[in-house]
């Protein structure tokens, strides 16, 4: 599937990411990345695992802090934000877990509910109803609102996790591998997900995955993170044209040459 | 050389622990609900268990005291020694051991299990600060049911001793209550209180500060659980020791 990318803005970035290195004890994960995502594109990131791909996407939502380098995200610095700012640059920031995080002793509802009544404090109960309902629906799991997340399958839980993203109307998603272990009809469901989410809520998307068949079906652009830095960008064709040994197994791999 | 650095280190993040709660309970927002849902989950959820422990602790107390006051024929200072020792010393170490083995390790574990499956990190990046939804929430309810079940458990440990005393001694129930109060003091009651708070704080920070900080996947969960529970225990019983000292030095 090719996709339209007449509703990018490339005159304005929210997400600009410059010279970020980041170490965990003597292993340096990112050494100098560069990275800048344009208002309304889906932005994939592709690498192996263990590359830093999730640790980039927690430096932008501000969960961890760069050792060096400066990361900017709807105009502010993230590194230099306090708590409560930060707090409310978050409001605009979805996160959508590899593991999908839903709140194991809440239901469907109440992991829904939970950002809604902490940041939306003036909203009515009919008001939260009507919000938890939209947005279930819009990803298609409405039947499931009084459910456990132990009752529900993997596609379902990731359905729920972006839905509970999706609640608060971010700017800016972000998804850490979001169809890591679902089967490849779900693997599917997922990808026409997120590029709907995108049209739909008009969101800027960064997404992190090592699945060639998800990078294809949901980038604008895409960027390969090898040995801690992006050496590869490009459309999905443009990725691959090349001898590169780091690069061609992934695409051999995935389309099984 | 390592060690103690590592020893140093773990001390500092424990008092940047503490100093985060204390921070975090005077600022608003408050989460009044999460507060009084945890209260329930620790207080109510416990009473079973305390007060069967309790009425045993007050039977099985009287009934092991007796010989010995009975060799000095003073079986009728029974009710006064087991009220001094219920309420001065048993309730609120009872309580607080019972409460340290179901409530901190529950604790541990549940904040373990959501480290581990980033519903901490979901709820930080959802805009709410986990610290005060999690932490304070818990701390709090356990520093205030404690006390309130400490006291539960002096009442029913009291309860148990009667009936011994009244099977026994043929002591009538009003007789046994006078004896009982007659015995106490003001200070023994402050003392109980005092401590029962104590001991409520160190379970609810200890099991937040393990289930918190754990790592390491599923091994980290049993981790946190088990050491939230033993060193809740070891500090209780230093808390005790010292907390009896300043006692005694106000009854002086």
């Amino acid at each position: 599937m090719i996709k339209a990318h007449g509703h990018i803005d490339y005159e304005t970035s929210v997400i600009d990411v410059r010279n970020v290195s980041k170490s965990f004890g003597k292993l340096d994960v990112l050494r100098g990345v560069d990275l800048q995502l344009f208002k309304g594109e889906n932005l994939v990131v592709l690498g192996r695992s263990g590359t830093g791909k999730s640790v980039l996407i927690k430096l932008i939502s501000g969960l961890l802090r760069p050792d060096t380098g400066t990361i900017e995200v709807l105009g502010e610095q993230v590194n230099e934000l306090d708590e409560k700012a930060l707090q409310l640059l978050r409001l605009k920031i979805g996160f959508s877990f590899q593991n999908s995080a839903l709140y194991d002793s809440m239901t469907v509802r109440e992991n829904l509910e939970f950002p809604l009544v902490r940041n939306k404090r003036h909203l009515t109960r009919g008001e939260i109803n009507h919000e938890v309902e939209d947005v279930l629906d819009s990803v298609g799991l409405l039947p499931a609102i009084n459910q456990m997340p132990s009752e529900l399958s993997g596609g379902q839980r990731k359905r729920i996790g972006i839905a509970r993203t999706l609640i608060l109307r971010p700017e800016i998603m972000l998804y850490d591998e979001p169809t890591a272990g679902l089967d490849p009809i779900t693997c599917i469901e997922i990808n026409g997900l997120i590029n709907e989410v995108q049209e739909k809520y008009k969101t800027s998307s960064i997404i992190i995955t090592h699945d060639l068949a998800c990078a294809k079906s949901v980038g604008d652009r895409i960027v390969m993170l090898l040995d801690g830095r992006f050496e590869r960008e490009g459309s999905f064709d443009a990725i691959f044209d090349t001898d590169d040994e780091r690069v061609k197994p992934f695409y051999d791999y995935n389309f099984i040459k | 050389m390592k060690k103690v650095s590592r020893i140093l280190i773990e001390l500092a993040q424990i008092h940047r622990f503490v100093m985060q709660f204390f921070r975090e309970l005077v600022l608003p927002p408050y989460e009044v609900k999460e507060i009084i849902r945890q209260c329930y989950e620790v207080g109510w959820k416990s009473l079973p268990l305390i007060s069967l422990t309790g009425f045993i602790t007050g039977l099985v107390f009287t009934n092991q005291s007796r010989p010995s006051l009975a060799e000095f024929g003073a079986t009728s200072w029974l009710p006064a020694l087991i009220s001094i020792a219920i309420i001065r010393a048993l309730a609120p170490l009872v309580t607080a051991l019972i409460a340290s083995g179901k409530v901190g390790s529950q604790i541990g574990a549940e904040l373990g299990s959501m480290k581990v499956t980033e519903q901490i990190d979901a709820m930080e990046v959802s805009g709410t600060n986990p610290f005060k939804f999690l932490v304070v929430s818990r701390v709090l309810a356990t520093t205030i049911t404690i006390p309130i079940l400490s006291c539960y458990t002096a009442c029913v440990g009291l309860l148990g001793a009667f009936l011994s005393v009244n099977q026994f001694e043929d002591t009538s129930f009003t007789v046994y209550v006078n004896q009982v109060f007659e015995a106490v003091s003001y200070l023994d009651i402050f003392s109980l209180v005092l401590k029962a708070v104590v001991f409520g704080f160190t379970i609810g920070i200890v099991g937040c500060y393990q289930g918190y900080n754990s790592s390491k996947g599923t091994e980290g969960v049993g981790k946190a659980a088990n050491w939230a529970v033993v060193m809740s225990m070891f500090l209780i019983f230093v808390e005790e020791i010292l907390i009896v000292q300043i006692i005694q030095a106000m009854r002086a």
